[in-house]
């Protein structure tokens, strides 16, 4: 009766852990998607701080704040090096960038010692708690919001509606462009490493392109009119297949069909409210 | 031609190619402060092109635009902060935000709060914010759109939609404000509206460069005008100089044939 319950517990603090966590890889793809860019690199970011985050803890057992701190940083300095010749370009050509980097960050990991390799790395040792995940959410939260209501924010929506007009108003798009992916990669790094101390084992496969497909298809089933769309998808997507069980081995192709419907039919997601851009 | 340096704006031989077709070609002229200039000429003459070339939004062939004495150069957004601003001909408004929102997005280049300023609500965020709100919303008066500055600027019409691309075109402090077709799709009332609130910039002392096909319209505001077709520089004058100019006649009275023959009614 007490393993029962123990196991009951379990799951459903795994259940929990993983609303907050993918409530932060929401917000992390809000980040790309409102300023008019299509990131699919989040996984991959996630991965790397998941990775960088495991390794500091097991090697050289630096201190949760110090790994967190890390696990933010290495994403960035990636986003800043795929970024900067990218965000040049146009649209597609950054979203080509983070699969390639998405395919790489999975090539290393199967196949380096470093990353343990196919068998990944195990015996991290829980350290995450309930109270950081959801503090750390809530914090961003807050933070998007005074974003939201600045100049910060009302260029960010002119991006995404008008990248011609954004420009002829003075707005510096590469530096927000770049802003953006780094913050994204940032949250993106926070999340993987929370997740990798609160589940003990991390695999290369976790951080492929379905992973990418998931993250994305929070964000567009929720809508990014206000950061709270896509955590709000992010929480439906994530309890759904928890509901229905036969939904789980078709995660991805629910994913892949919702992305459909979502640009096909609600353009602006299930929360359609726009949040505003006066501070 | 004798004093140059009296120019806010001087166009040194722009040219630009799209493939087999030279859009502008070899075009030079200058821009007094103070003034109000018009470009003119038949529809695909190259002045929208003129306007994309000066504000960066495609880069010339060759030639260069100089605004106060500073060459332009660099993308659009870098043009904005060197004081150069402009609408589109076909309006480009951010639809989904508020109409005052509009105007504030038009101030980018003059609000300078940082992040950290920003996430903590302290430092020059709610001076800067408070001011950049009360300025909206003067430029709304002025324009006439107190009344919808809540409103989703999308939903307002078209005639209030080009007055608010002007509003947020004159909230970044610009020293030339270049406007395309500001009269197009509007009825009489709206034009004659119009030409009073472009007097009225003028009047604070803002320098106008002006696209319009309405000739009324454009004699009636400028006090010089240049005349493109196919591209090329054809006159350059005082509104009465270039209507009497025969070049000028030919051109639009060509155009107007051209026109009829292809909708078979002449
Ligand atoms: N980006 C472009 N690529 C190719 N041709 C263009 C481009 N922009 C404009 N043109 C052509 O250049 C000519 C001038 O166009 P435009 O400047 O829009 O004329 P208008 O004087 O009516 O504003 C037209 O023949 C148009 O088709
Ligand atoms: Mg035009």
């Amino acid at each position: 009766m007490t393993t029962f319950l123990d196991n009951f517990f379990f799951s459903y603090q795994t259940l929990i852990f993983a609303l907050g966590i993918n409530g932060l890889l929401a917000l992390s793809m809000y980040t790309v998607l409102a300023v008019g860019q299509l990131s699919l690199g989040q996984a991959a970011f996630m991965g790397i701080g998941a990775y960088v985050s495991a390794l500091l803890t097991l090697h050289l057992d630096w201190p949760f704040a110090a790994v967190l701190l890390a696990a933010m940083i290495v994403p960035a300095l990636f986003a800043l090096l795929i970024g900067g010749p990218t965000l040049k370009l146009t649209g597609v050509y950054l979203a080509l960038a983070t699969i390639a980097l998405g395919e790489i960050i999975r090539i290393f990991c199967n196949t380096s010692d470093l990353t343990g390799g196919a068998l990944g790395l195990s015996g991290i040792p829980n350290k995450t708690t309930f109270t950081l995940i959801f503090g750390l959410l809530a914090l961003a939260l807050v933070n998007f919001v005074l974003i939201a209501r600045s100049r910060v924010g009302r260029a960010m929506e002119a991006m995404r509606e008008d990248e011609v007009a954004a420009g002829v108003m003075g707005i510096n798009l590469p530096a927000m462009k770049l802003g953006a992916l780094v913050v994204s990669a940032m949250l993106a790094g926070l999340a993987g490493a929370l997740n990798a101390h609160a589940n003990s084992f991390i695999g290369p496969n976790d951080y492929g392109f379905d992973q990418a497909v998931t993250i994305l298809s929070f964000a567009l089933l929720g809508g990014i009119g206000s950061p709270f769309g896509p955590v709000l998808g992010a929480v439906i997507l994530t309890l759904l297949p928890e509901l229905l069980t036969a939904l789980h081995d078709f995660k991805l192709v629910v994913n892949g069909f919702i992305i459909v419907v979502a640009v096909l039919y609600m353009p602006r997601g299930l929360l359609s409210w726009r949040i505003g851009r006066v501070g | 031609m004798t004093s140059m340096s009296n120019n806010l704006l001087k166009i040194e031989d722009l040219t630009v190619r799209f493939h087999g077709l030279v859009a502008v070609d070899h075009v030079s002229f200058q821009v007094e402060p103070g003034t109000v200039h018009g470009l003119i000429g038949p529809n695909g003459a190259g002045k929208t092109t003129c306007f994309n070339l000066i504000s960066g939004l495609i880069p010339p062939t060759s030639g260069r635009a100089i605004l106060a004495g500073a060459p332009l150069v660099g993308p659009s957004w870098k043009r904005t902060r060197a004081g150069l601003s402009r609408t589109f001909q076909n309006i480009r408004m951010f639809q989904e935000m508020t109409v005052r929102e509009n105007v504030m997005t038009g101030m980018q280049a003059r609000l300078h709060a940082s992040v950290p300023e920003i996430l903590s609500r302290l430092g020059r965020f709610r001076k800067e914010e408070t001011a950049a709100k009360v300025r909206a919303d003067e430029l709304l008066e002025f324009v006439g759109l107190a009344a919808s500055a809540d409103r989703r600027a999308g939903d307002l019409s078209y005639g209030d939609q080009r007055r608010l691309e002007i509003a947020r075109a004159v909230a970044s402090g610009p020293k030339l404000l270049m406007l395309d077709e500001p009269a197009a799709g509007m009825n009489p009332t709206e034009t004659r509206e119009l030409v009073e609130l472009l007097l009225r910039l003028k009047q604070d002392g803002l320098t106008l460069l002006l696209v319009e096909h309405d000739m009324h319209f454009v004699m009636s505001l400028c006090d010089r005008i240049t005349v493109l077709n196919f591209g090329r520089k054809i006159a350059e004058g005082t509104p009465r100089e270039v209507r009497e100019n025969p070049d000028v006649i030919e051109a639009y009275l060509g155009a107007k044939v051209a026109e009829r023959l292809k909708g078979g009614t002449a």
